[in-house]
């Protein structure tokens, strides 16, 4: 009853392989999946290929179809022409282990260097209380299946193993941002952790990973901007840059100044600069507070799009490379003036009032 | 040949195999209590099939309606059992699954929420209250991505403390356990293979915990990933334990039918809990047709009381979309053996035209999006085609209800999980298995640490054991005369499917035994082609024994029982019947072949029992034991005077 279609699959391991041609037998309303596991039944019993729910939901069966990183689980066959070759090969950014299986230890990795959840100390097991708006934010960021896709495709570590010690990837900065805005979380540095230690500042945000994500998680809107724009803020902020010079270095609120790449990494958050950055993340308590009185700073606010910055702070690209006239903008490019209302960071403080 | 083979080896104090839910808690629980802990997962760490559960995990917390509390799960519990429940499971697990839950909030679980901020629960089938905590449709994820990122937690105090991550809790990802190897008759350790390479790993040490999931490969329409083959049920067997309650297999009412690729996969029950109706091919409300006598009090007749419930479950009795699994899975056979199924021989289930499309995407958002995604079905628009898909077994290694150490003539084996029986009786509640994972893979794994600080004498591997067990796991490679494993599977799937499935007859399951005896012969010549690296096809010869061996267990104990009850339905036999409630059906290996004994079940306690009324049990127990009951109310009540 299906139809035949052609198939190039890449065979082989880390001494090398080659794509080969399969003719398959696909049935209506079939994935690449499926398709896969016939081959395996038939022609190539020892096709190796991960994959367990076939349902989308656990990002095993990573793999690039016709050169685009997807889940094979969630490519329908019905998306190309009945005359198209499907050309499946596995991802690229990890080592090969065997045909479409790579070895995605890096991601283990990363994921263990960035520090857990902090609980608070004083609230027993059962007294945990947070509003279902705030734990929305860091609820879109659990909904990753680890699937890597957005590992795989960030240019950052994408031919460029060089970058991969110094640099996380997209999976990891949406895990300190879900930790960042964690209502109980107690951990204060996520953000200048992230700069510092995860190689923040290597995202120029060309959002890649967003556009691969099978869960349609914002990384690059609601994660790494929101993670970088504070950061950047600290670093930009005159009083802080006035205060580096005039106080001792351990009496100031310290900020991170320093990227994944320079040698010795600064820990933020020393002394009493560490307050809490739900709250708008800000070095100062005090202003902080005054702040909050007129912020709803619950809401689900998407951040001014900030640029990549060196580790001196500056932007990496001047007028004379960069690929356009001018300057990128320092809101980022995609953004349009003006703002629609709802994504002005600002609240009535009544409204903030009936919340509560 | 085998001298020569490269084995790797390991000591560890506990070896968790599994690392799905169950599993990660029971190895967080060792290593808490100061064991060197290994993990063994089949796939990459973080890729468990409990990332498939979306509906939530009961918990009598009460959040949302106070009336809860732990009677009355339990009561649900056994009622959605039929009374087949090891009673002290029911009790342990609805008194202690609370505190598992709010134990995970602690590991950075975010649960949705109430608007007094506590953890939000939603109805679910079976359930007397709302009593499922739950994150959207995708509960699961979140329970093993936070038991998952707690693992991580604590290899960073590791290598804080030892300066190795992996000092003392170490994931073997993508390592399959083939043997338990014993000393005497206590467990020595677990010879296996890591998947990549196809090395060999033996891991020696005295406590081993089972958290393998279930069988449900076996069958041809399942909701399972390719891990369910019943890895754990055959080694507790290989070992020395018992099963019970092999023959009842949970099929979920409502997984998808159509279209292929995403045939089998589940539409959670929330769908029914929102206000999804089943329609036959007539557009017929079918399933006030089939509410049975003993749930005749809890569900609407009509459909205006049915569809008040929604908003006012107070007042109004529950719509029968909500019966428990398995009368909606029958109800669904016999509309679509009555030939008013759809083409492809399921039933509707519509909440397109009872709900928006805004209210849909934003309750069912992970179940939208899948489908959305997988099959370019717009649940917002048209109805889904749902038929039963294998989805659960609640039989499994017959275990101490406390601790989880497996009965049978084995010591150091324990089992928490989809792979333990007993808990859930002839039949589940959706939301019960998570809840489950928690509170035995934490039970387990604490029981497992003390075992393994009791002993006197570390139990010793024989080097024979480990030699078979390397000729064992290279066969299919070194034949190339037998059959493929993928055709053997098929073949498995068919007789299982289509002899020892939803619906079953004697003359069927006979006749499975016959088939069961021929594949294994053929089993035991497969031959897979390729080497050992990344090798599915060896992987799957490896895997058929075991799914061979359980679906043997489950053919013999579903011919065996001549009634009706939860997971196991006998045409022939179409009613409960009092006297089989006071059985189990236990399995054990003798050589080779599976041997079938009855078992009585204990007797529930009297505070336990007394939380039923007597109508009700009138339903489940037998004149002499109602005879005990009434004598037991009788002496409460003088004592009360």
């Amino acid at each position: 009853m299906g139809t035949k279609r052609q198939f190039r699959i890449w065979r082989g391991d880390e001494s090398g392989g080659d794509l080969q041609d399969y003719t398959v037998e696909v049935n209506e309303g079939e994935v690449v999946l499926d398709v896969i596991h016939r081959l395996q039944a038939t022609d190539a019993p020892d096709l190796a290929c991960r994959w367990n729910c076939k349902a989308g939901k656990c990002g095993s069966c990573s793999m690039e179809i016709n050169g685009m990183p997807r889940l094979g689980c969630m490519t329908r066959m019905s998306t190309f022409g009945e005359t198209d070759t499907v050309t499946v090969t596995p991802l690229r950014t990890f080592p090969i282990i065997r045909d479409l299986v790579t070895d995605v230890s890096f991601n283990y990795e990363k994921a263990r260097e960035t520090p857990a959840f902090a609980p608070p100390e004083d609230v027993a097991p059962g007294d945990y209380r947070m509003q279902q708006v705030d734990v929305e934010r860091s609820q879109e960021f659990r909904k990753c299946i680890e699937c890597f896709l957005c590992q795989n495709t960030c240019h950052v570590i994408r031919d460029h193993e060089e970058n991969k010690h110094a640099f996380a990837g997209p999976r990891y900065f949406i895990r300190a941002a879900e930790l960042d805005m964690h209502p109980l979380d107690t951990k204060t540095d996520r953000k200048e952790y992230a700069q510092a230690e995860q190689g923040l500042g290597l995202c120029n945000i060309t959002k890649c990973c967003t556009e691969v994500c099978p869960e349609h998680i914002k990384i690059t809107d609601n994660g790494i901007i929101p993670m970088k724009e504070r950061v950047v803020d600290r670093r930009y902020d005159p009083l802080v840059w006035l205060g580096s010079k005039i106080f001792r270095r351990g009496q100031v609120p310290q900020t991170s100044v320093t990227s994944g790449r320079s040698s010795g990494p600064v820990h933020a958050s020393a002394g009493h600069g560490g307050v809490h950055s739900h709250a708008g993340g800000s070095h100062d308590p005090r202003a902080e507070v005054q702040t909050q009185s007129g912020v709803n700073w619950h809401r689900e606010v998407p951040h001014p799009t900030a640029p990549a910055v060196d580790d001196r702070g500056r932007l990496p690209l001047t007028e004379l490379t960069f690929d356009r006239a001018a300057a990128p903008s320092p809101f980022g490019d995609d953004v349009t003036f003006p703002l629609p209302p709802e994504h002005l960071n600002f609240a009535h403080p009544t409204q903030d009032e009936q919340q509560h | 040949m085998t001298t020569t083979t490269r084995i790797e080896r390991h000591h560890y104090d506990v070896v968790v195999i599994g690392a799905g839910g169950a599993g990660l808690r029971a190895a967080i629980e060792a290593r808490l209590a100061g064991k060197k802990t290994a993990i063994i997962s089949k796939s990459l760490f973080g890729k468990a099939h409990t990332v498939m559960a979306e509906g939530g995990a009961a918990a009598a917390m009460g959040n949302v309606n106070s009336r809860d509390n732990w009677q009355v799960h339990f009561r649900d519990t056994m009622r959605g059992g039929k009374f087949l429940n090891n009673f002290r499971m029911a009790e342990l697990h609805a008194k202690e699954s609370p505190h598992r839950i709010w134990e995970l909030e602690t590991y950075g679980a975010l649960f949705d929420r109430t608007k007094d901020g506590k953890i939000s629960q939603r109805n679910f089938g079976g359930h007397e209250y709302p009593r499922l905590a739950h994150v959207g449709d995708r509960t699961g994820l979140e329970l093993i991505r936070t038991l998952q990122q707690k693992i991580v937690s604590l290899q960073q105090e590791d290598k804080r403390d030892h300066g190795d991550y992996e000092a003392r809790i170490k994931v073997f990802a993508e390592t399959t356990i083939t043997e338990l190897l014993l000393d005497g008759d206590r467990v020595a350790g677990a010879f296996g293979y890591y998947r990549e390479s196809g090395e060999f790993i033996l891991l020696e040490a005295p406590a081993v915990v089972l958290a393998t999931g279930g069988v449900g490969r076996s069958y041809k329409v399942t909701s399972n990933s390719w891990e369910y083959t019943g890895d754990g049920h055959a080694l507790a067997l290989r070992a020395g334990a018992t099963l019970i309650n092999m023959e009842f297999l949970q099929f979920h009412p409502t997984g998808m039918v159509w279209p292929p690729s995403v045939k089998g996969i589940l539409v959670t029950e929330s769908v029914r809990g929102d206000g999804g109706v089943l329609k036959n091919s007539d557009g017929k409300r079918f399933m006030f047709d089939y509410v049975p006598d003993v749930f005749r009090k809890q569900y609407a007749e009509t459909e205006e009381e049915a569809d008040r419930w929604y908003t006012d479950p107070d007042n109004n009795r529950r719509p029968p979309e909500l019966l428990p699994r398995d009368e909606v899975a029958r109800a669904i056979n016999s509309e679509v053996k009555a030939g008013r199924g759809t083409p492809a021989g399921g039933v509707y289930l519509d909440i397109a035209s009872r709900r928006s499309a805004e209210e849909i995407r934003r309750r069912l958002p992970s179940m939208y999006h899948q489908f959305k995604e997988l099959a370019d079905v717009d649940i917002t628009k048209e109805p889904m085609e749902v038929g039963p898909t294998c989805h659960y077994v609640m039989g499994g290694v017959e275990v101490d209800p406390d601790s989880g150490a497996a009965y049978g003539h084995v010591r150091g084996l324990f089992a928490a999980g989809e792979v333990s029986g007993g808990m859930h009786g002839s039949n589940r509640l959706g939301g019960n298995s998570l809840s489950d994972l928690l509170v035995f893979g934490k039970r387990a794994g604490g029981h497992a640490a003390s075992y393994a600080d009791q002993l006197t004498s570390r139990p010793t591997i024989a080097v024979g054991a480990v030699e078979a067990a390397v000729e064992t796991a290279l066969a299919p490679l070194q034949r190339d005369t037998g059959e493929n494993p993928y055709t053997l599977q098929q073949d498995l799937q068919a007789v299982m499917g289509d002899l020892v499935g939803i619906i079953r007859r004697e003359g069927e399951l006979a006749d499975a035994l016959v088939r069961l005896t021929e594949l294994r012969e053929r089993v035991a010549k497969v031959s897979a082609a390729g080497g050992r690296r990344y090798n599915p096809g060896w992987h799957l010869a490896l895997d058929l024994r075991n799914m061979l061996v359980v679906s043997e267990c489950t053919a013999k104990a579903a011919l065996e029982r001549q009634e009706s009850r939860g997971g196991h339905t006998r045409e022939d036999y179409p009613a409960m019947d009092p006297k089989w409630r006071q059985v189990n059906l236990v399995c054990s290996l003798d050589g080779d072949a599976v041997r079938l004994t009855h078992k009585p079940l204990p007797t529930m306690r009297g505070e336990l029992i007394s939380l039923f009324d007597r109508t009700e049990l009138s339903k489940y127990l037998t004149d002499e034991e109602l005879a005990d009951f009434d004598a037991l109310v009788a002496h409460a009540e003088e004592a009360g005077k």
